[in-house]
């Protein structure tokens, strides 16, 4: 008696599931379509056409060809702009990074430890994030420029610095200042928000065992916020080495040759000499270094998931 | 002992006030770049890069923002920055939750394989495909339009991940529910899902518009001149006009960055719970 109405909703049960995978398949697909045929035509597709552009000398004019591996031989072994353009891309990004990092967490800690103001002052550094790199690039500028207020300041201070825009020397230091001045406000608030996630209780008990707040960071805190840390260092790499609207906007890649980066070098030999096949190249180069970077990151990660906060 | 104490709590007052102090002057420093934009945004041009430097000006000229408004056709960019922010942000919205939808809750064949294909996407630098980008542009003649600006851009799958992460913790029940009463997949994706994510749907708008608002390298490449210019790519016409007119360029950039710090300014609570999700949301 009691089995019966148990037993008959449970058939029309297998014949309904039947039909909702069939359903949810229709449903899947018509879900799916438009991102798609979006990424297909505007990602998949370009991607590929780039790989392809770099194996030719393509240009806007005139005719062109397959040539096998030879823009990549160039850029190795004959274009002596391109080591150069390495060299600068590595120079920023390190440079930035170890800046940016050791910045963002000293004043995230800093902050953590004030009694009041913590929001007010995770806001005022994080003004800039979202107004345009171009944006606060131009107001550097002005300060950059020769005769403006840094050299002023520096002579003010008696120190022998040049102007940094027209030295070729000093000149990635300006886009350093303004690619933290306008980018480290975002990792202070994420690496502030795993400082403040961690239980006030692990500090307690370290506090009366009697750690200095010296021995707490280092021990507790630095610890249990590596996971945020690693993943706020890959990815403040992989946009650094992709640099391009400070590089425009304060010195397109000058003087000479001193603040070109792989991003500017992309544009420059790709639509300002048209050669789009050598700039595809160069782009590969990019992308296969971060790619390198990204997988590094999941192996990494990988290992911190069991990790426990 | 009570004045070991003491002296310590008072150490530790005066260590505390001195903490205050120094985040104050580090805020201060901070801030200087944008006192300067703004202070040299209203002075006459002749006293920008005046020795010494003058902190205020000796002439408050408010009209300057109304002069570099007008030098370069601002409010034309303005305009032209809101549609193309605006209309890859709906389109971004729409494309990217319908995905996220199938990847959350359909069960369809190759769906992870599919799904790794979507998050390997989000490897992809813009500088990479930026030059056949280019040039199916210039074949399609979409070189100079709105459609050229919003349409490559719209498909990052950033929110499609987003979006399935958060579409994975609401109830399957009431899913369930609403399936027995015989409504269909969409109008369950568009009455229950939807509303129930609008919070996220809300964060992933925010940081979608202001990153296309402030996007520079697309809008260089494929605008030609004023008409399509969007804000950031405006703000370097000005360098390439004769004289450099240094207090209209820092209207201009007071111009430019004004909506994001109003927008960071009203939503601070929202946007910080965002980025403490730690999903990289804008991540520099």
């Amino acid at each position: 008696m009691q089995s019966k109405p148990s037993a008959a909703p449970s058939r029309a049960g297998t014949g309904r599931a039947k039909a909702m995978l069939r359903d949810d398949r229709r449903a899947a697909f018509w879900f799916l379509l438009p991102s798609f045929l979006g990424l297909a035509v505007f990602l998949l597709l370009p991607l590929a056409a780039s790989l392809a552009l770099s194996f030719t000398n393509w240009q806007l004019i005139g005719q062109s060809k397959f040539v096998g591996w030879r823009n990549y031989v160039n850029l190795l072994t004959i274009d002596p702009s391109f080591w150069q353009i390495l060299r600068n891309t590595f120079h920023f990004t390190i440079e930035y990074l170890v800046l940016n990092i050791v910045i963002s967490l000293t004043m995230a800690v800093w902050i953590s430890n004030l009694r009041w103001g913590k929001r007010f002052f995770r806001l005022i550094f994080f003004l800039p994030t979202f107004t345009p790199l171009i944006g606060s690039a131009i107001v550097w500028l002005l300060i950059f420029t020769p005769g403006g207020f840094a050299d002023w300041f520096f002579s003010a201070l008696h120190l022998p610095i040049p102007n940094l825009l027209t030295s070729p020397d000093l000149a990635i230091q300006a886009i350093v200042i303004v690619s933290l001045w306008s980018g480290f406000g975002y990792n202070l608030l994420l690496f502030g928000a795993a400082l403040e996630a961690i239980p006030s209780t692990y500090l307690d008990a370290a506090a009366i065992d009697g750690a200095s707040s010296w021995q707490r960071f280092w021990r507790i805190k630095l610890p249990l916020i590596s996971p945020t840390l690693f993943f706020g260092t890959v990815m403040t790499a992989i946009t650094s080495l992709q640099v391009f609207d400070q590089v425009y906007a304060l010195t397109r890649g000058g003087p000479g040759s001193a603040t070109a980066t792989l991003g500017f070098s992309i544009y420059r030999t790709g639509f300002a000499a048209y050669k789009m096949g050598y700039a595809s190249a160069i782009a590969w180069v990019l992308f296969v270094i971060i790619m390198a970077l990204t997988i590094l990151q999941l192996r990494v990660q990988r290992r911190w998931v069991h990790y426990d906060l | 002992m009570t004045s070991e104490t003491l002296g310590r709590s008072q150490g530790q007052r005066t260590g505390s006030f001195l903490l205050h102090a120094g985040m104050v002057l580090a805020a201060l420093a901070f801030l200087f770049p944008f006192f300067w934009m703004v202070t040299n945004a209203i002075r006459p041009n002749a006293e920008v890069l005046a020795v010494p430097p003058q902190l205020l000006p000796s002439d408050w000229q408010w009209s300057n923002f109304v002069y570099a408004w007008l030098y370069l056709p601002f409010g034309r960019f303005f305009l032209n920055s809101i549609i193309v922010a605006g209309g890859i942000t709906i389109l971004t919205l729409a494309v990217s939750s319908m995905a996220a939808y199938a990847f959350a809750r359909l069960r369809f064949p190759f769906s992870g394989s599919l799904f790794v294909v979507y998050l390997a996407t989000l490897m992809v630098p813009q500088a990479v495909i930026v030059i056949p980008l280019f040039l199916m542009m210039s074949w399609l003649g979409w070189m100079n339009s709105f459609q050229g600006l919003i349409l490559p851009m719209a498909f990052s799958t950033f929110g499609t991940f987003m979006l399935r992460q958060y579409f994975l913790q609401i109830p399957k029940e009431l899913e369930e529910a609403a399936m027995i009463e015989g409504c269909s997949r969409l109008t369950i994706f568009l009455r229950i899902i939807l509303p129930l994510s609008r919070p996220m749907l809300g964060l992933l708008a925010l940081f979608t518009f202001t990153g296309q608002w402030n996007s520079f390298l697309w809008p260089l490449i494929i605008v030609n001149g004023p008409e399509y210019s969007t804000i950031p790519l405006g703000l370097t016409l000005f360098q390439s006009q004769q004289g450099v007119q240094w207090n209209y360029m820092m209207a201009g950039s007071t111009i430019s960055m004004l909506p994001g710090i109003l927008l960071t300014l009203a939503l601070q609570r929202y946007i910080f719970s965002g980025i403490a999700m730690g999903s990289g949301f804008g991540g520099r």
